[in-house]
């Protein structure tokens, strides 16, 4: 196959000491960015985009995406550990990484996520190596309602998941849009909710929202119930990440799965954010130990972790073979691909032969490195867990509100981020679930923008949804997905009377 | 306000002055200087931001570093409004586009541009009317007779809301009498592969938003808006480059010329030395090859405008988008 002539070309271009010595810098660095909210993978690419100017075009690539999977991985750590996501891709991670990890179990937690995201991410990398020319033509299909099509199945399946009354789903839901719509609208153009704060026309970004919900959050729960960790095993315990991933091949079929929705999302690309959630809702639903999801699941950590990082290796392709990047690190990457004088795009692919593949066999070689390097650090961060809870709290302070400033160097970001930790505290306090108004914050204003590009298209019919197949079965998934449960649930109040409740009409 | 701009003019004045005479006392930063992008990561002002940072930091321009930031939620009106509230700081420099005194007009942010001093405009992106690789036209004439018979059927995409891209639509829609469905995109880039899944029917992307989709035959520019034709280059598809595509005008779409300026803003309230350095400081950056091999790339227009050349290209061009906004109800204040 002509494909795997190319990748063999081209792990001759990664596999020489200088770029694997740039891929464990590139790593390392990554990891950093990623453990440290706030800096985030996008911002860390950004500063080392510079010190790429002199470079091959290939071994700057190298170095940047290696950042990346770094980043990828370094997100989980504090998710996982202080309930803090240091990238919004990894929220989900925190459902069951963050119970587990206070179970006293904080390095089969991380070593599941760290070998999930693994498989995920060369799962990913196949796909491009196989499918890029195909993959890159469905992308294409997909104009403003299809988007709507994805996003409105991404909430339908986050939804209609249950475990909470469906109206405090619907109030965190609603809260969230609100949030997404602050700022300048695209499609009016016209300035909103910035209740006479100027610097809010920039809108609210996520991450400070984030930090404040679950970190700001967490903290101020934990200081009231005088929070206790559970002895956690005080030896370094290799042996424990080995057994952890021993075991992972148990959840074969969710991995696959959760493989499959992240590289779709990160094809389409609705992003390795949406792409976690979706994945988590529907590993919930079809999982048989559903009760246990939130409390510490494994399969709760394996869902989302696989799913992100399927979305983010293939986010890549769309930015190489159309020029649209699939994450705000593609984007980035993408700024750099052309002060480099490459020009990303179909031709790219025929033009920089050796770029492409020496950069897609990077990733191949690159994730291994990866994952090498986290694992072996897996019992250093668990340590940490160890660290009582009097300097604990202090630092995941500091860490939330250096990360909260250092998004836009703004102090209004900080004070942001602290209300956000008071909403997050009366969520847990009044137990209201936040995952519905962190998806709707994400991915609210692009749903949006969607619909109403839509509307402008079709002249305000809603017959544009069912338009075409493509359309038309999303939308259909989604209601399904979003309406079963409430029949389910109507049948099973009913069960003893006879049975009013019709099938769902898509 | 207006006695604002009057101070950016004499300031201006002086600095353009102050080159001619080093003898006046001159300013030099002492400590670190920031780009503020008023753009995210990638677009064509972030490439500008980065390019002139690369630049000075090769030739040495200053010794001082240069870090770039991205202020670029809210159209960029958050890199504007920080530049406002900065007002003195002369370690700030903003870049930016037209949106600097267009986005007020329209929206209601918080600034405008006379918050700000102007330090130049270092180059023009030109604008292309792009059809999808397949479409059935082969003149813009071809294509707006099209248009012209189903009125509102026709898909123009674009970047943002009453920006550059909805002005030229409307513009076209004025001088050739047909009316289109504008659909407002995040980006440019955005709005070319809409245009290359054949969601929309065409959009007026700048040279370098659409490079790639050219060669790679999923869209085609039918006409540019330029008074004369873009400069010989290197071929982009197997027989054509950027020469061969016809200005509208030849081809019969009565718009001489479109072009969206890349400026270069300091805070208000600086000191007219401190404007005369980065002044100097662009100029030096246009100097260089790195620079030129930057326009070719990207299919801009070099220009340089500073002190009163800037000003009057601003005068004209807010009188020229203030009538298509005022016929548009677009007008905030």
């Amino acid at each position: 196959m002509e494909n795997v002539d190319a990748l063999m070309h081209g792990f001759g271009i990664a596999v020489t000491v200088p770029h694997l010595a740039l891929m464990v810098v590139g790593v390392l660095l990554g990891i950093l960015v990623g453990v440290l909210p706030g800096l985030g993978a996008p911002n860390g690419v950004s500063l080392l985009l510079p010190l790429t100017f002199g470079m091959q075009p290939v071994s700057a690539i190298i170095l940047l995406s290696s950042m990346y999977w770094g980043a990828l991985f370094g997100g989980s750590v504090t998710s996982i550990l202080f309930n803090i996501p240091g990238e919004p891709s990894s929220v989900a991670t925190t459902f069951d990484g963050y119970p587990m990890a206070r179970d006293g179990r904080p390095t089969t937690a991380l070593a599941t996520a760290f070998g999930s995201a693994a498989f995920g991410a060369l799962v990913g990398v196949v796909l491009i190596t196989f499918l890029a020319a195909w993959v890159a033509k469905a992308a294409l299909a997909f104009g403003p309602p299809e988007f709507f099509a994805v996003y409105f199945l991404a909430f339908a399946s986050f939804v209609g998941m249950g475990g909470y009354p469906p109206i405090k789903t619907l109030v965190s839901l609603s809260i969230g849009f609100a949030i997404a719509a602050i700022g300048i609208d695209t499609v009016s153009g016209a300035v909103r909710l910035t209740m006479g704060v100027d610097e809010l026309v920039k809108g609210v970004n996520f991450i400070v929202a984030v930090m404040g919900l679950f970190g700001i959050g967490e903290l101020l729960i934990a200081t009231e119930e005088s929070f206790q960790l559970k002895s956690v095993s005080s030896r370094v315990d290799w042996r424990e990440v080995v057994r952890t991933i021993a075991t992972l091949p148990r959840h074969g079929v969710a991995m696959l799965r959760s493989a499959a929705i992240g590289c779709w999302m990160g094809i389409t690309p609705g992003g390795p954010t949406a792409a976690s959630f979706m994945s988590y809702a529907i590993a919930k639903r079809l999982s048989r130990r559903s009760q246990a999801f939130g409390r510490g699941e494994p399969e709760g950590i394996v869902a989302p972790e696989t799913a992100d990082h399927a979305a983010g290796t293939s986010a890549l392709l769309p930015m190489l073979s159309l020029g649209i990047p699939g994450s705000a690190t593609a984007a980035v990457m993408m700024g750099g691909l052309m002060i480099w004088g490459l020009n990303p795009g179909p031709m790219l692919f025929i033009e920089q032969k050796d770029f492409v593949w020496g950069l897609i066999a990077s990733m191949y070689v690159g994730n291994i490195v990866a994952v090498v390097l986290v694992l072996a650090t897996v019992p250093v961060f668990a340590a940490l867990m160890r660290v009582p809870f009097y300097l604990i709290a202090p630092l995941i302070l500091i860490i939330c509100t250096v990360g909260a400033y250092s998004v836009s160097n703004s102090y209004l970001d900080v004070l942001l981020m602290l209300g956000f930790g008071v909403v997050g505290y009366l969520f847990k306090k009044l137990s209201y679930p936040l995952a519905p108004l962190v998806l709707a914050t994400v991915i609210g204003d692009k749903a949006e923008d969607a619909f109403r590009q839509s509307m402008l298209m079709s002249k305000g019919s809603l017959g544009i949804f069912v338009s075409n197949g493509l359309v038309g079965s999303l939308m259909a998934a989604g209601l399904i997905l979003l309406l079963l449960p409430l029949l389910l649930q109507l049948r099973r109040l009913r069960a003893p009377k006879p049975s009013f409740d019709q099938e769902p009409s898509p | 306000m207006r006695l604002a701009t009057g101070i950016a003019i004499l300031a201006l004045g002086a600095t353009l002055g102050s080159i001619a005479t080093p003898a006046l006392a001159e300013w030099h930063p002492t400590k670190p200087i920031e780009f503020v992008a008023t753009a995210g990561p990638g677009g064509g002002t972030d490439n500008l931001a980065r390019t002139i940072q690369s630049i000075i930091t090769k030739h040495k321009l200053t010794d001082q570093p240069v870090i770039v930031v991205n202020k670029g939620g809210g159209s960029g009106a958050e890199g504007y409004t920080y530049g406002k509230a900065l007002a003195g700081d002369p370690y700030k420099v903003i870049f930016g586009t037209s949106n600097a005194w267009q986005q007020p007009m329209v929206s209601k942010v918080a600034f405008k541009h006379t918050d700000l001093t102007p330090i130049a405009a270092l180059a023009q992106d030109e604008f292309l009317l792009w059809v999808k690789q397949d479409a059935p036209y082969k003149t813009v004439t071809d294509y707006l007779k099209a248009v012209a018979a189903k009125p509102g059927d026709f898909k123009m995409g674009g970047a943002q809301s009453k920006d550059t891209d909805e002005v030229l639509t409307r513009l076209i829609e004025k001088t050739a009498n047909v009316k289109f469905t504008y659909i407002p995109f995040k980006s440019g880039a955005e709005a070319a592969v809409q245009l290359a899944g054949g969601h929309i029917d065409s959009h007026v992307n700048n040279p370098s938003e659409s490079l790639g989709q050219w060669r790679g035959g999923t869209q085609r520019p039918l006409c540019a808006f330029t008074s004369e034709r873009l400069p010989k280059g290197p071929l982009i598809t197997a027989t054509e480059g950027w020469h061969d595509v016809p200005t509208c005008v030849e081809s019969g779409l009565n718009i001489p010329r479109f072009q969206q300026p890349r400026t270069v803003w300091l805070p208000g309230k600086v000191t007219p030395d401190q404007v005369a350095f980065y002044v100097a400081m662009m100029k030096k950056a246009q100097a260089t090859p790195e620079w030129k091999e930057y326009i070719e790339r990207t299919s801009q227009t070099e220009t340089f405008l500073a002190g009163p050349d800037f000003e009057k290209f601003m005068t004209e061009d807010i009188e020229r988008v203030h009538k298509i906004a005022a016929e548009q109800g677009w007008l905030v204040n």
